[in-house]
């Protein structure tokens, strides 16, 4: 598994248990926000999951736009 | 003596020397007319109450955060068909009583601490910075979005956080509106602790049963010479703030801040 497509799955893994979503139900083109049904401070929440996971600081306008898991762990892998 | 409160918004309740303000307001503690008014009968309340208490914890028993800041869709409808004059005047005297408020906390005897969890925006943000003592659990997230309104901080926030911090920090929280989470916080000297995830008020209450152990007057002089309240700045603060809800921009900010639906919608 390339390094991104690990920081792909772990962020699906992530999403998965924190918004108790079945993992097998999330693919890396979902719009997040709709398959997991978040609003904007549950959109926070997972920002700061995501910090914490990967270490890295993650500036929210950089996420500005960013709806599928994908673009995401781009972002995140740019950032390690 | 008051020593137990049962609002709207929030709740006090003093114990074994310790107050504790916990802010109860769906859906993240937004400091409308509501709140500024139980906040004002805590700030009466507490001439009386600290002459028994040595320490005061803030915190808020919502898991969505401790503050999401000033109750913006309150102002937006309350500033609506009532005139310019009229709202500019409201703004300038919600200010003065907040202020009023804010500042008493802040210059109080007492060691105070905030015990913060997620959301820790604005006004959420700008009333931790009135506390001696910051503790986060590691969800609490920090973040100055005034300016996406054609606004600054209007509550004290950028003279205290001045106080507490380099003013590149201060510039960087201000100018791009971007939040931080709690661990940053830390690394930038703004927040004492960081802790688990909902172990902040656990934290803080350890941490007020330790400095009830010091003496009083000497724990008194400490702080009234280590941290000193910028009046001046906090005075142009009101001023400047007031100069720019004025302007056009803010009320276009403060509806599409009302009517969106965005997930940042914090950003511009």
């Amino acid at each position: 598994m390339t390094d991104s497509n690990k920081t792909l799955d772990e962020i699906l893994n992530l999403a998965a248990a924190q918004f108790k979503v079945p993992r097998e139900k999330l693919t890396p083109d979902d719009d997040f926000f709709k398959t997991l049904g978040i609003d904007s401070l549950q959109a926070l929440d997972l920002l700061t999951r995501l910090e914490h996971h990967f270490n890295v600081e993650l500036p929210d306008y950089e996420l500005q736009g960013v709806s599928d898991f994908r673009t995401l762990a781009g972002r995140i892998q740019a950032r390690l | 003596m008051k020593n137990q409160f049962k609002g709207e918004t929030l709740s006090w309740e003093l114990r074994d020397g310790v107050i504790e303000l916990a802010l109860h307001r769906d859906p993240c503690n937004e400091i409308g007319s509501q709140t500024l008014a139980e906040l004002e009968k805590f700030a009466s309340a507490l001439d009386d109450l600290q002459s028994t208490a040595h320490a005061l914890i803030l915190y808020s028993t919502l898991k969505t955060g401790f503050c999401a800041g000033a109750d913006l869709r309150e102002l937006y409808h309350g500033a609506q068909g009532i005139g310019k004059e009229a709202a500019a005047h409201g703004v300038r005297e919600f200010l003065e009583r907040i202020h009023k408020v804010l500042n008493a906390i802040d210059s109080s005897p007492l060691t105070t601490i905030a015990a913060l969890n997620g959301v820790t925006f604005g006004g959420g943000f700008e009333l931790a910075l009135v506390c001696d003592l910051i503790i986060a659990d590691k969800m609490a997230r920090f973040c100055f979005p005034e300016l996406r309104l054609g606004l600054i901080p209007g509550f004290g926030g950028i003279p205290r956080l001045k106080r507490d911090l380099g003013n590149a920090v201060v510039r960087d929280l201000l100018l791009t509106g971007r939040s931080f989470n709690a661990t940053k916080a830390q690394q930038v000297g703004l927040v004492s602790q960081v802790v688990g995830e909902g172990e902040s008020l656990r934290a803080a209450r350890g941490t007020a049963t330790q400095l009830g152990k010091f003496d009083r007057s000497t724990a008194i002089a400490a702080k009234k010479f280590i941290k000193p309240i910028p009046y001046e700045e906090l005075r142009q603060e009101i001023d400047l703030f007031c100069e720019l809800f004025a302007q056009p921009a803010v009320e276009a900010g403060l509806k599409k801040f009302v009517e969106s639906t965005d997930a940042q919608p914090y950003l511009p």
